[in-house]
């Protein structure tokens, strides 16, 4: 068993090897676009800085919670992205069925396709999710006692769960539908973006939706509560682990198209 | 002029052969539409008193913002035209007696007429009855709804000259990548896709209503909705005929000199 795993860590160094160097051939299109990655999420800053120039707080989360709530989000999603977003290219690989090749191999078909391409520019994206969560977290005004520095890093390990389950369905759905469906990107990047705010701030169903059906509130809005002391019951610092579980239902529904898989391609 | 309403057509017909990809890309849109007029009822509610539009105002912006996004968005491009040049194939083209610049506008102009023809209906249509608050209102008046229409057409044209010297800078760096994201977020800030111009504070808004990227989707989806005064309708469309006309010139300038250096690539 451990044995199998610092194997699958090699074989994955190695891929990452192999994109770096690959990425470096082109060395002033890999630094422009890592720019423009840090600007696309920098504007969403930008945007709720504006927002708050204007208003004072939005159902009751002043600015600087916002700005946590964004910060942690961004930090769940790019770690999330950085591993899991080789997905991302899988329909490619459905379609003309090299994916036949990944399924001959004596290794993890996910292992495979994570490693298969990465998308290295994405560090710009994580670059400024990292100053952003320093930010947000030393701008908060929140006093960081160790169960709030607990709940936060239960934060980052649920939501990176999340986002990794999503983009592992939205594979998985490829074997049926032979294509990237572009409505999933509502729930990932759309996400991403409208996760800025607190989800009650989308209403009671929202809520209810985000807490039972796709997790966010769990590893977004209830630990918030927590740390943010509008809450104070212990019960919430655990929450966002029950995120975790996500992952279960994703990884059986990719399990059952892998076993549906029928090559197409030539 | 002729050969380019033919360039116009073909990449038109071709556009409207993609049903699928517009059906889900009606519903993406409807998903993002909503959630964008909750977050703004979810300030509205917080502070009524600080919001620039009113509220239907928005929901009409958001709306219209949505069902034209591919007129507007300038991460959607020709990627054919990338790969003409990274690919070589751009020598057929200069063989021709014809215009690069001028093709790859009409074309690209195509594109986006077409891809917004297939969405836009659905998404206007189902977002006129929908409830109060969320619901897309009519224009404010007959005129309103004309000066609509052209400046749609202006802004459509000043976001496809803006983009043309993406293409053309492509030129000169091969790889599309870099310049194309940098631009791209550029834009989305600027032009208010992000948030709305008149949501900006103050002294920003009188700066960037100025530049080029006022002049794309902005004036069109204010103008719909009746939140801007006459004289603010009449600068903002001589701003568009003038950035459409510096765009369009500095571009083609430039796409001369590209065509007098250009390597072929490719093999």
């Amino acid at each position: 068993m451990f044995l199998k795993m610092r194997d699958a860590v090699r074989l994955y160094g190695h891929y990452l090897s192999i994109n770096v160097r690959s990425a470096m051939q082109y060395k002033t299109s890999f630094f422009l676009t890592a720019l423009g990655q840090f600007l696309v999420s920098f504007n969403v800053f930008l945007g709720i800085y504006f927002m708050f120039q204007r208003f004072s707080a939005v159902e009751g989360f002043t600015y600087s919670e916002v700005l946590l709530c964004f910060s942690v989000v961004l930090l769940e999603f790019s770690l999330a992205e950085m591993f899991a977003r080789g997905f991302d290219l899988f329909p490619g690989m459905v379609r003309t069925g090299s994916f036949d090749q990944v399924l001959v191999r004596p290794r993890n078909e996910i292992l495979q396709v994570l490693g298969s391409k990465f998308e290295l520019t994405r560090i710009g994206r994580m670059l400024q999710a990292v100053v952003m969560f320093w930010y947000g977290v030393s701008h908060c005004g929140v006093d960081w006692s160790i169960s709030k520095m607990i709940t936060i890093i239960f934060m980052l390990i649920g939501g990176c769960a999340v986002f990794s389950g999503l983009f592992l369905i939205y594979a998985a759905l490829c074997f049926f539908t032979l294509d990237g469906l572009e409505f999933m990107n509502v729930f990932t990047d759309g996400a991403r973006e409208y996760g800025r705010y607190p989800v009650s701030v989308y209403g009671k169903k929202a809520l209810l939706v985000t807490t039972f059906l796709i997790p966010y509130a769990l590893v977004q809005y209830y630990p918030l509560l927590y740390i943010l002391g509008k809450d104070s019951h212990p019960f919430l610092i655990f929450v966002p682990l029950l995120a975790v579980w996500f992952l279960l239902p994703s990884y059986a529904l990719w399990k059952f198209g892998v076993r549906h898989y029928q090559s197409s391609g030539s | 002029m002729k050969k380019y309403l033919s360039f116009f057509r073909l990449s038109f017909t071709m556009g409207l052969q993609y049903r699928a990809a517009a059906l889900a890309g009606i519903v993406t849109q409807f998903a993002w539409g909503f959630l964008e007029i909750l977050v703004f009822q979810a300030f509205y509610k917080s502070g009524s008193e600080a919001f620039p539009m009113t509220m239907s105002a928005t929901a009409s912006y958001v709306w219209m913002q949505q069902a034209f996004l591919a007129l507007f968005a300038t991460w959607m491009m020709e990627n054919d035209i990338f790969d003409t040049i990274a690919n070589g194939n751009i020598s057929y083209s200069l063989c021709r007696p014809i215009r690069i610049y001028n093709m790859w506008f009409s074309q690209s102009t195509a594109t986006r007429v077409s891809r917004a023809a297939l969405r836009c209906f659905p998404i206007l249509i189902v977002a006129a009855f929908l409830p109060e608050g969320f619901r897309m209102e009519k224009p404010a008046s007959a005129w309103h709804f004309a000066l609509f229409v052209i400046t749609l057409i202006l802004g459509l044209f000043v976001t496809v000259a803006f983009s043309m010297l993406v293409y053309v800078i492509t030129f000169f760096t091969v790889s599309p990548q870099g310049v194309r994201i940098v631009f791209t977020s550029m834009v989305e800030f600027f032009a208010g896709a992000i948030i709305p111009l008149p949501f900006f504070p103050a002294n920003w808004q009188s700066v960037l209503e100025l530049l080029p990227f006022a002049s794309m989707q902005n004036v069109a989806l204010r103008v719909y909705s009746g939140s801007m005064s006459a004289a603010e309708m009449e600068k903002a469309v001589v701003l568009q005929l003038i950035w459409l006309t510096v765009l369009a010139m500095f571009g083609s300038c430039l796409c001369r000199l590209a065509e007098k250096k250009v390597t072929i690539q490719g093999g």
